[in-house]
């Protein structure tokens, strides 16, 4: 009947107005299966958050473009000194919030001020850590001091927690959420949907779209009818197992497989016994089939890693060959460990579909060198207790989803009680890096490192599987930051 | 008659100020900080802690259940830790769907339930009774996701009479809300009346053996007659109480139901806060649900001496 309705109308308008394009639908519906806690992306890490407000209602001074680069966004340009510590950003003019106020150069001051502030909660605190100083030169023009050089900071200030918000409105964000994009926040009916709105008088780039809305579907079973019966026309990042053979071959849909920056690991407590010992970690690292994990766990649309490294990032080097399955190889190992006939250990899995799954296909691999595990599933309030927080865990299965993390491994008291002082040389001189050559160089040296002391079991890269409506486009693809980017979406017609 | 009343009201007190108590220390066991959640694996140990000032969490455990249970009294629930807002507010807004809900799904149950367990056991053994309890046997046996998914290909994916899950709010009209709980109203109802008809049969026919039945019918009363006005009536206390079990029931324990249809009820809300360690959130909803058990259970002792006059009289 709906659809009738839409059908009628958009006939009807196409019948009054003389050019075609009027015919095309501007709103489009998209399913998620995570609802955000709140609207504000500087206050918190859940990644619903940035899927529904990154690049649409809010705007940072740079962005991630859908390939993973770094976009001019607030800033049109910026200039960088010799010394690699003054970022000097030219800010767009002629910028308005979306409740009227005008954005200039103090509210960039604000924003990263509030960011890296004392009382500051934000979850990507440490984005903004080598920040010294923030002035304020004219409206348009701010000057960034850092305490010392670092090569990624213009791709921080691209996360969702860098963005820029306005000092009137930066408490009441979580509710009313007030940014600079194209999109305008206009509703949140809590546990069903938020929808976003064309803000008028937007400073870039038109947009096609008139309203989007993002509608709470929690689960797979029912997100697949959404989508047959029109009610949803995307669903751009949903797990849906099995019931992705369903829409599979509907030519009414797109179906899109791509990557995301989730590096799925084998997380290992490097200093309890048997896993400090070096042998241990890669008896097991031989003991993975990836090929049957990933066609177990992910419906084969994994793509297998070597290191903690997303393989479509430039950087990336290939280290799958550096322990390969081989169970020969891992119970000899085993045996020059000491631990001829095995050992037992425990694995707590998080209550995610690759994590269970997985978590059952490597107990049953490492079975047959002798390693007996005992599978603990835990919700994720209490994987957060136990396994990060406390580190009381000796395997554990997880996706690190954040782009670019592989600094985690430099991380004093990180769960995996992980400490290499030849790694933590590579990280710093990262940091101090900005050339891109060199710092590609110096990535390849950590992958390696990471990959030879198999701290983890590296597994898979998590996939991002989308199916939307086969007229929708301009949809990303992969996933290199956790966003929804609606600003090139577009129906076709 | 009030000596009684106010004894179930006592009653009913004592349960709500017991149950806070249990509610409160068993979330306060529970493993999970609901900062650390906030703030995911980057974030430092010294920014959850301050997280937890922030929230109130780092309060003495008396102190904090004395605020929540005081604040209950006036009806204030306190602010949800992770969405911010009042908890109350929160629980509205899942009201406005849950009670709608439940009322709509005990109404249709009740009204196939009824005349099916009439017609059952005016027809006791025969076939027709036997094929009564058979298709309500299949009712309480069918898991009611699956029988809700089949509801949904049938009329939101094939005919597309209905939307095939959401609420559009009551805000944009009642048809186009009413349209959207009548899918999840039939998935919960079919299972509820299947064991509703199997109770009133049960009942009825109890109630059929018993002397003023065959009394009535001695002197001439159609069987119609005998089992809606005698019959039914004094069968109706078992009913009673199967029915305001399944009205708590549907309230809150719907949570596949929701889950299935993206409805956003307060099962859904519960299970999303128990997950989030948004505690504040949990206690009370569980307290409104205690509170509404309690008063069901009220409801259904008042209706009891409606139905049955000698209850009215002798106390």
């Amino acid at each position: 009947m709906k659809h009738w309705k839409t059908v009628v109308t958009a006939a009807a308008f196409a019948l009054a107005s003389s050019t075609a394009a009027m015919a095309a639908r501007t709103d489009l519906v998209l399913g998620m299966p995570l609802e955000p806690p709140h609207l504000d992306p500087t206050a918190g890490a859940a990644a619903a958050i940035d899927e529904v407000l990154y690049a649409n209602v809010f705007e940072g001074l740079t962005r991630i473009g859908s390939r993973g680069e770094v976009l001019p966004d607030l800033a049109e340009s910026w200039t960088i000194s010799d010394d690699g510590k003054v970022y000097t950003f030219k800010l767009h003019t002629g910028v308005k919030f979306h409740d009227g106020s005008d954005f200039d150069a103090s509210d960039v001051k604000f924003s990263l001020d509030r960011a890296r502030g004392e009382n500051s909660v934000n979850a990507q605190k440490g984005l903004f850590a080598a920040i010294d100083t923030v002035e304020v030169v004219d409206p348009s023009t701010v000057k960034v001091t850092l305490k010392n050089p670092l090569g990624s900071f213009l791709y921080n200030l691209g996360w969702g927690d860098a963005v820029i918000v306005a000092p009137d409105s930066a408490d009441t964000n979580k509710e009313k959420p007030i940014g600079t994009g194209p999109f305008k926040f206009q509703n949140w009916a809590k546990g069903s949907s938020i929808t976003l709105v064309k803000a008028d008088g937007y400073w870039g780039d038109p947009i096609a779209l008139d309203k989007a809305e993002f509608r709470i579907i929690p689960d797979a079973a029912a997100a697949i009818p959404a989508l047959l019966s029109g009610d949803v026309q995307a669903l751009p990042n949903f797990a849906l197992g099995d019931a992705l053979a369903q829409v599979k071959a509907d030519p009414r849909f797109k179906v899109v497989i791509g990557t995301t920056e989730g590096e799925t690991v084998l997380a290992t407590n490097n200093k309890r016994p048997p896993f400090d010992k070096l042998k241990v970690r890669q008896a097991i690292a031989h003991a993975i089939d990836r090929k049957a994990l990933i066609d177990g766990a992910t419906g084969g649309l994994g793509t297998p890693i070597g290191s903690h490294f997303a393989p479509h990032n430039p950087a990336y080097v290939d280290l799958t060959g550096t322990y390969p399955h081989d169970l020969a190889k891992a119970k000899e190992l085993l045996k020059e460990a000491g631990l001829p006939d095995g050992f037992k250990a425990t694995l707590k899995l998080p209550p995610v579909g690759y994590a269970r799954q997985g978590g059952e296909i490597i107990a049953s691999q490492l079975r047959e060198i002798g390693v007996d595990l005992q599978i603990i599933p835990v919700e994720w309030a209490d994987w957060l207790k136990q396994v990060f927080t406390d580190k009381d865990y000796d395997l554990s299965i997880v996706s690190h989803t954040e782009p670019n993390d592989i600094d985690i491994y430099a991380r004093k008291d990180y769960y995996f009680n992980y400490d290499n002082p030849a790694f933590n040389k590579v990280i710093d001189e990262l940091n101090l890096t900005s050339d891109e050559t060199k710092r590609t160089e110096l990535y390849k040296q950590a992958q390696t490192i990471l990959a030879d002391d198999a701290v983890n079991g590296f597994l898979f890269e998590l996939p991002k599987v989308g199916i939307w409506d086969a007229k929708v486009e301009g949809l990303w693809e992969n996933s290199p930051i956790q966003a929804n980017d609606l600003t090139k979406v577009k129906w076709a017609d | 008659m009030t000596a009684y009343l106010l004894k179930r009201l006592l009653i009913g007190m004592v349960t709500l100020g017991v149950a806070s108590v249990v509610v409160f220390l068993m979330l306060e066991v529970v493993p999970g900080d609901p900062a650390r959640l906030m703030l995911g694996m980057n974030a430092s140990d010294a920014q959850v802690e301050l997280l937890r000032d922030q929230m109130g969490l780092n309060q003495p455990l008396v102190v904090r259940y004395l605020t929540w249970a005081g604040g209950l009294l006036s009806l204030d629930f306190g602010k949800s830790y992770t969405y911010s807002v009042p908890v109350i507010d929160l629980i509205k807004e899942r009201l406005v769907v849950s009670f709608p809900l439940a009322i709509i799904a005990l109404t249709l149950s009740t009204l196939i339930a009824i005349p099916v367990g009439l017609f059952a056991a005016a027809r006791r053994g025969k076939a027709a009774d036997t094929a009564a309890m058979a298709v309500a046997q299949v009712g309480v046996a069918m898991p009611n996701f699956w029988f809700a998914l089949l509801l949904v290909y049938v009329f939101a994916v094939w005919l597309r009479l209905v939307p095939a899950g959401g609420f559009p709010g009551w805000g944009n009209g009642v048809w186009p809300a009413l349209k959207a709980l009548i899918l999840p109203a039939m998935a919960l109802a079919l299972p509820q009346a299947a064991i509703l008809a199997r109770v009133t049969r049960a009942a009825l026919i109890e109630v059929l053996s018993e002397d003023y039945i065959r009394t009535a019918r001695a002197k001439g009363m159609p069987m119609r007659a005998v089992l809606w006005r005698h019959a039914l009536r004094n069968a109706m206390i078992p009913v009673l109480t199967i029915m305001g079990l399944q009205f708590a029931f549907l309230l809150a324990g719907t949570i596949i139901i929701e889950n299935v249809f993206y409805l956003p009820g307060l099962g859904r809300l519960v299970f999303q806060a128990i997950t989030q360690r948004d505690l504040i959130v949990v206690e009370s909803v569980v307290m409104l649900l205690v509170a509404a058990v309690v008063v069901v259970n009220l409801l259904v002792d008042l209706s009891y001496a409606v139905v049955d006059p000698r209850l009215r009289t002798r106390q």
